[in-house]
């Protein structure tokens, strides 16, 4: 197992001079795979906040090949470059024994218009590793809202209005939907926990065929909160089980440690007001027009919560 | 930043980079900076791995945790979570 | 004729595209199948599956995915190849763009095919009219023996270090693709060492090094960057200066392939057909080409200085060439089977048009819509063009500029 000595003497492959804003919870995310990467890998990037804010050309931030072609072919071109190494491979034209495949994309490039790309390279089983980095709405655009969005959230396309308050549909389940697709390895990882992202990027990258993960990245500017906040809230979201932590490993569901904490003992699972105050995004909802809103995410939090905790196999004496 | 910008004839083709983000110092962004109590300080390099910028380097020779404010954008993630309170954020040209 | 050993099969067009694909050692395929191009992905699976050929077949989800994968794999330092037609070019039209941008040399067969609505899957040039701006060199073949030559030569040239410019090879869906034709295809090997294998141009690194054009773990490269309005232009510029270039690389390839195979297709550019001392000429792309040869065979039995010009390669536009076939004609007919609704004309007829305007002759010119959807155009409406061409030539001047050849009224 490696040190964080050793993992902190490693040379940044995304460096600093990026363009991302103070406190971005994607660049941390960005920093954590960077970390994790075991051999040559080469990385493809969908049209978003990381993409735009580290290569202003002539700039970039990327130590390792790095491309980037539309919005929704972060998966398609993973598979392109996944089969070209393949062929080159067999015909003796590439150097490496084994050449990795990230594929990079925000919640916009994921849940909506890159899903066709994500779901077809999925079901041909290409090996890559699809990481999401989950701001919840698209933000290089300007914060609107994306089927990633929370219920309630209040984003530049769903605006808490004085008669719709924020957003009224539900986060798309985007990591089930990996799994439904049945493919070697899915996880969720949250910026809050850099040890199990870590971890679970490694496993992602080892995996033989496609793996998803799924990251938990806070924006301080779409989410308004202030920029220093971006890691506790990135953990708030795991102790009130906004978004829990689990991997699925051939079919099977494993909840990860940091949940798995919160599970054997109730008493930790703080109240999902406490990670919903501490953002302007969700103000309106502390309005007591729109309050009972807050009572319609809790009992959708604990009803997935307590559904996952049966998937899981974990059982709890409920509070 | 203004300098003679390159011409069509003298760029590669396609649009590959040419200048590492490094050149590019975000330094000047913040408002605010960390400072670090290397007596409080265990150097448990947290602030390492949740720094967006890659502004809190580790140095090997000098075993010691090092501030890159050419990078540093204020953020204060550093300072809310270090683990000993051992950074504060002071405004930017005080102390 | 040939230097290299030729045998002839009987295959239509999409069979032998999948064949030249097949010979050129192509290490990625990912392609979605439309009609009419569906035996190209059809009969290359075949060949996949049968072990025939090393290639990495990606049965990819839609036309956008198709082009997006051919893209990246050919930066990663892949040959690739796709086809596809009507529809589903117009799905890719965002990554068409991209795909020139980024300088990805990839060969895409296009069986050209009416865009809908109403959704018809018949001949007709709207699919590939509406890339013309994208960058991509484009050629268009009149048979599929030029299907089959076009697309072995396109490997060179999209591949040629200082050209990396994607290539359409253009064939009329249906008339050409489902049709069976005697086709010479020359030896696997020949076929292959013709092709040979890619080189890469070098580009300056962020670390200010020369490193091959590909995406490699030992040479990091960042491709596909953001541009503002500082950058762009001179981006675009460069794409010019190298379509501009070209001509003498579609020329080089064009003459080496005909000295091993003996075929040739005009000068590569255009194919005259009996301009020297024609006074009335028709312009057309494709199969079209073909019957209209035959009127004008007609036409000149009976002392009619008749003669037609088949545009080969579209982009880059054969500007002299155009000129220097039209250079006594009297009148000009423009025949485009597409059209520019709204445009006065069809684009093949904005084309020609202006690039004639500064000539000394400054002929007449009128234009045809016809075909449309797979309408057939029969010898008897293209004698009825060159009739209107004559009254043109004797009157001095034109009474209308555009029609619509074999609509019914």
């Amino acid at each position: 197992m490696v040190t964080i000595k050793e993992l902190a003497e490693k040379p940044e492959l995304f460096t600093s001079g990026h363009r991302a804003c103070a406190g971005c919870g994607p660049a941390v995310a960005l920093r954590l795979i960077m970390k994790a990467l075991r051999g040559p890998t080469i990385v493809t990037n969908a049209t978003g906040c990381m993409e735009v804010v580290s290569t202003i050309y002539p700039y970039t931030s990327w130590k390792i090949p790095w491309v980037h072609t539309a919005f929704e072919t972060a998966a398609a071109n993973a598979s392109g470059i996944e089969a070209a190494l393949k062929a080159l491979k067999r015909k003796n034209r590439l150097k490496h024994e084994h050449v990795d495949v990230i594929a990079l994309a925000g919640d916009g490039g994921t849940y909506d218009i890159g899903i066709q790309a994500l779901s077809g390279a999925a079901e041909r089983g290409h090996d890559f590793l699809y990481v999401l980095y989950d701001n919840e709405a698209y933000m290089n655009t300007g914060i609107q809202r994306s089927g990633g969005t929370p219920y309630g959230a209040s984003t530049t396309t769903s605006p808490a209005g004085t008669v719709i308050p924020g957003k009224v549909q539900y986060k798309k389940p985007i990591a089930e939907i990996m799994v439904a697709h049945e493919i070697p390895y899915v996880a969720t990882a949250s910026i809050g926990y850099w040890q199990d992202m870590v971890t679970k990027v490694q496993k992602g990258l080892a995996a033989e065929g496609p793996a998803f993960l799924h990251v938990f990245a806070p924006c301080p500017r779409g989410w308004r909160y202030d920029t220093s906040k971006t890691i506790e809230i990135a953990r708030l979201a795991v102790e009130t089980c906004i978004f829990p932590l689990w991997e699925n490993v051939n079919g099977e569901y494993i909840l990860s440690p940091q949940s798995k904490g919160v599970a054997l003992k109730p008493e930790r699972k703080k109240p999902v007001t406490e990670y919903l105050k501490m953002q302007r995004r969700f103000a309106h909802l502390f309005n007591p027009k729109f309050q009972q809103m807050l009572g319609e995410i809790q009992e959708d939090i604990d009803k997935r919560w307590n559904k996952l905790l049966k998937k899981c196999n974990v059982t709890i004496t409920k509070v | 930043m203004s300098q003679q910008l390159k011409g069509w004839k003298d760029v590669s083709i396609a649009g590959v980079c040419w200048k590492p983000a490094t050149d590019y110092h975000t330094g000047d962004w913040r408002t605010f900076k960390p400072s670090r109590d290397s007596e409080k300080c265990t150097k448990c390099l947290l602030c390492h791995m949740i720094c967006p910028d890659a502004a809190i380097k580790w140095n090997k020779e000098a075993q010691d945790i090092e501030f890159d404010y050419d990078f540093c954008k204020g953020c204060g993630i550093c300072a809310n979570e270090c683990p000993v309170k051992a950074i504060v954020m002071v405004q930017e040209g005080g102390e | 004729m040939a230097t290299v050993q030729q045998k002839t099969l009987p295959l239509n067009g999409d069979e032998a595209v999948a064949y030249a694909a097949k010979q050129s050692d192509v290490d990625v395929v990912a392609a979605y199948p439309i009609t009419p191009q569906t035996i190209i992905v059809e009969k290359f699976s075949e060949y996949v599956n049968n072990g025939e050929v090393d290639t990495e077949f990606v049965c990819v989800e839609s036309e956008h995915s198709a082009i997006a994968a051919c893209l990246t794999a050919a930066l990663t330092g892949a040959r690739t190849f796709t086809a596809t037609a009507s529809a589903g070019l117009a799905l890719m039209h965002e990554m068409v763009y991209v795909t020139a941008g980024c300088r990805a040399p990839v060969v895409m067969a296009v069986t050209n095919r009416a865009l809908s609505a109403p959704i018809n899957i018949h001949c007709d040039h709207s699919d590939a009219m509406a890339e013309r701006d994208s960058g991509w060199i484009q050629i268009w073949a009149e048979n599929s023996q030029e299907a089959y030559d076009s697309v072995i030569q396109a490997f060179r040239i999209a591949e040629h270090p200082d050209l990396l410019t994607p290539v359409m090879v253009n064939l009329d869906g249906f008339f050409l693709s489902h049709t069976l034709e005697n086709v010479k295809v020359s030896r696997d090997d020949d076929v292959k060492k013709f092709v040979g294998t890619r080189k890469f141009p070098s580009v300056i690194d962020a670390e200010g090094k020369r490193v091959p054009f590909k995406l490699d773990p030992d040479n990091p490269l960042t491709m596909g960057p953001l541009d503002l309005p500082d950058y762009y232009f001179e981006h675009k510029r460069q794409q010019e200066e190298a379509i501009r270039f070209a001509p003498k690389i579609i020329k080089e390839v064009h003459d080496e392939y005909a000295r091993l195979t003996g075929r040739r297709y005009g000068n590569g550019f255009v194919d005259a057909y009996r301009l020297e001392d024609a006074e009335i000429a028709t312009v057309c792309l494709g199969s079209a080409a073909g019957t209209t040869k035959t009127v004008v065979d007609q036409l000149r039995a009976k002392g009619i200085r008749a003669g037609v010009l088949r545009i080969r390669t579209l982009r880059p536009l054969p500007v002299e060439d155009i000129v220097k076939n039209f250079g006594n004609m009297k009148a000009i007919a423009v025949m485009d089977r597409s059209n520019s609704v709204g445009g006065h004309g069809g684009p093949l007829f904005h084309e020609i048009r202006h690039v004639l305007y500064d000539t000394q002759a400054h002929p007449n010119v009128v234009n045809y819509i016809y075909g449309l959807g797979g309408r057939d155009m029969p010898q008897s409406i293209i004698l009825q063009i060159y009739k209107d061409l004559q009254e043109i030539a004797t009157a001095g001047k034109v009474k209308k500029v555009v029609q619509f050849a074999g609509v019914r009224e």
